[in-house]
């Protein structure tokens, strides 16, 4: 073996020892603490990696009690969207602070949500949504396109929203909007 | 012949047997009660007795009519039917009947050689052992025998001003139709026969709109017009447990002395009911004859609560009468009420009401609620559907042949029922923009006061149709106001010229 040989052959074996020690150990490392790499979430059927965020459209009451304003907020990150519509759903009925006004009456909870190949999803809420409720039309009309819409906006595989409320369905919540059919995500009602 | 038959076969053929044997039965004591026994073959007496302001019956002749058999022995009477005993002893108010112990309001007596049992025996003993139903409305002396309809019927006569209104309530509800037929009009229900005395109105002094109302069997009434009838109106609605007729009579003098145009738009606000005012029933051109008006929620449904406590099924129900009392009053337009008074009412059932009796406007009446207190204003509603429904809608309003009795085929719309509004989608708008206009001087609106929205109430009303929140409860300055006279006087008069407006537009849109 010539020392030019000998040289090439080292230099090769040590690019090889590198590569294998980036891929075996310094990647492993380099991933070991994965909050914000938003690349360990590029497989879709990789597991969910803890504390990651979204960014989502929420919806809660205007000042003026007649339409909702849209609020921004980092929403966990859900795999696949089922996952993902279920962690919507829990950041909107989670309980908020002044100045937001929720229009889902506190004590609300998500008992379970699907959604089927059409697009429509359906939301199964506790019964609080309706014994919470202040009964209004207006009110109503809030509540249901809060969940309608914190859907319909966030995920575009979700065309239409129906609520279920105690897994079963229901003609209303407080006696005025029809909910025996999935609706579609208004925005008219946003500011 | 099936064995319910038999048993009622049995039953008539024991009746008539209890008839021809009645005739010899002398004995009985002299009384000018009678109890009528009501059965598929008609009526027939029995006797009642009076014994310390008690009735009584014949136990022999209550054994003739209904098959029993009845010894006396060691002390105790035995009745035996089918199988099935009653025993009653003669100083006991008790009876026992299959081993249970009822009561009875007095001890059985004997007369001669009879033994009385007090009336209530057949509902309280006899009726539980029998297989056939037995109903005894001891009020009207009728023991209705077999599954015969019987309404109660109770009515009231008023005069109004120069006109006069008929009530009849049927406890249960039954239908009816109302023909006139010359000087006389005549009210036919559907039933087996009437619980009701002959004469339902006594005779009124002439020269009165009505004469007299009377009860023709087996379930007629007649109502014998006087020489001021001019014309009437007829409704039918439920109200609680019975089923209300309504006839508005007008007179001769109110027709020739009414010549001011009703429902001219300016007039004075009306009172809750305004019965003086000239009501204008010869319209037969008016696009609007019939108005459902829809006081929302109800019975153990309130609505929205005030933190004042006003509640928003009463606050609807108040403005919805003095609504009734307004456009009846000062339109001649029938109004239907989906409830007249604090019950709960099903969403479809008040459709129903207003789509069977082909009402040509639907006013659903509520009171709204916020999250945020400072909320205020009334909103006028349309029905909004779904994407998917609008499509359903469309294709189902393509008329479909069906073949009809005379042979051939007919095209017919089948509508679904949950879809019914989409059709009057335009016309509820147009009315929802006469609301408002009439409203905005008037009341607080809300900022954005004209809103559609998939409204279950509104998507089976088959006819234009809007829902106005009158304002929101849940801000303590409008709730003081929504239940005040000065309010509701105000919102009335705006949805009676609505009204109004509403039948100039379509009179329009026709001659167009």
């Amino acid at each position: 073996m010539t020392p030019r040989r000998a040289a090439t052959t080292a230099a090769f074996t040590a690019v090889v020892a590198f590569l294998a020690w980036l891929l075996f150990v310094g990647l492993p490392r380099w991933y070991g603490a994965p909050a914000t790499r938003p690349a360990a979430a590029a497989a879709p059927s990789a597991p969910a990696a803890p504390g990651r965020k979204i960014t989502a459209h929420l919806f809660y009451v205007a000042d003026d009690g007649m339409r909702l304003v849209r609020a921004d907020r980092d929403v966990p990150f859900g795999e696949g969207t089922v996952q993902q519509a279920k962690e919507i759903i829990n950041a909107q009925i989670a309980p908020v602070t002044p100045p937001l006004v929720s229009a889902i009456p506190a004590g609300t909870t998500l008992r379970a949500l699907f959604i089927t190949a059409k697009g429509d999803a359906y939301v199964d809420l506790s019964r609080e949504i309706m014994t919470g409720h202040t009964g209004g039309t207006v009110d109503e009309l809030l509540t249901v396109y809060t969940i309608v819409n914190a859907l319909t906006a966030n995920l575009p595989a979700v065309s239409g929203v129906q609520l279920l409320v105690d897994g079963k369905e229901v003609e209303t919540l407080a006696g005025h909007v029809d909910l025996r059919r999935p609706l579609a995500g208004n925005l008219s009602r946003v500011q | 012949m099936n064995a319910r038959s038999l048993t009622l076969f049995s039953a008539t053929i024991a009746l008539g047997v209890f008839v021809l044997t009645r005739g010899l039965a002398s004995q009985a004591p002299p009384s000018p009660l009678t109890l009528t026994l009501l059965a598929r073959d008609g009526r027939h007496p029995m006797a009642i007795a009076v014994v310390n302001d008690q009735e009584f019956v014949a136990l022999e002749d209550l054994a003739a009519a209904f098959q029993l058999a009845v010894r006396e022995e060691a002390g105790a009477i035995t009745i035996t039917y089918k199988g099935k005993t009653i025993v009653v002893t003669p100083d006991q108010a008790l009876a026992s009947v299959s081993g249970r112990l009822v009561s009875l309001p007095a001890a059985p007596v004997h007369a001669g050689r009879r033994w009385l049992v007090p009336v209530e025996f057949i509902s309280r003993a006899l009726a539980p052992i029998y297989d056939t139903r037995l109903d005894l409305r001891k009020a009207s002396h009728l023991l209705i025998v077999g599954d015969l309809r019987v309404p109660r019927l109770t009515a009231r006569y008023e005069a109004i001003g120069n006109n006069a209104r008929l009530t009849i309530d049927a406890v249960p509800r039954a239908t009816n139709t109302v023909q006139q037929d010359g000087e006389r009009l005549t009210i036919k229900f559907d039933a087996d026969a009437l619980d009701a005395s002959s004469t339902l109105v006594p005779p009124q002094a002439a020269p009165a709109i009505v004469q007299a109302v009377r009860v023709v069997e087996p379930s007629t009434v007649t109502v014998d017009l006087g020489p001021r009838f001019a014309a009437f109106r007829a409704s039918t609605q439920p109200a609680d447990t019975a089923m209300r007729l309504v006839i508005d009579f007008v007179s001769t003098q109110t027709t020739t002395e009414a010549p001011a145009a009703p429902g001219t738009p300016g007039a004075p606000a009306p009172a809750p009911a305004a019965p003086e005012l000239p009501p204008a029933f010869a319209q037969p051109t008016s696009a609007i004859r019939t108005v459902a008006i829809d006081a929302g929620h109800g019975g153990a449904d309130d609505g929205v609560k005030g933190s004042g406590g006003a509640k928003e099924k009463d606050l609807v129900l108040a403005v919805a009468r003095q609504l009734k009392g307004a456009i009846e009053g000062r339109l001649g337009i029938r109004v239907l009420l989906t409830r007249d008074d604090d019950r709960a009412v099903g969403l479809d059932d008040r459709t129903a009401l207003a789509n069977n009796n082909k009402a040509d406007l639907f006013i659903s009446l509520h009171t709204d609620a916020s999250t945020r207190p400072s909320a205020a204003g009334a909103i006028i509603f349309s029905a909004g559907f779904p994407r998917d429904a609008e499509q359903q809608a469309k294709a189902s309003l393509a008329p479909e042949p069906l073949p009809t009795f005379g042979g051939g085929l007919r095209d017919i719309e089948l509508v679904p029922w949950d879809l019914a509004q989409f059709r009057h989608l335009d016309q509820s708008s147009a009315f929802a923009a006469i609301v408002e206009q009439q409203l905005r001087d008037k009341i607080p609106l809300a900022p954005r006061p004209i809103d559609q929205a998939p409204l279950r109430i509104l998507e089976s009303a088959n006819m234009p149709a809007v829902l106005v929140e009158m304002g929101f409860l849940s801000n303590a300055d409008q709730e003081k106001a929504l239940a005040g006279a000065a309010f509701q006087n105000a919102f009335v008069q705006a949805i009676l010229e609505s009204v109004i407006k509403f039948r100039d537009h379509l009179g329009t849109a026709t001659s167009r």
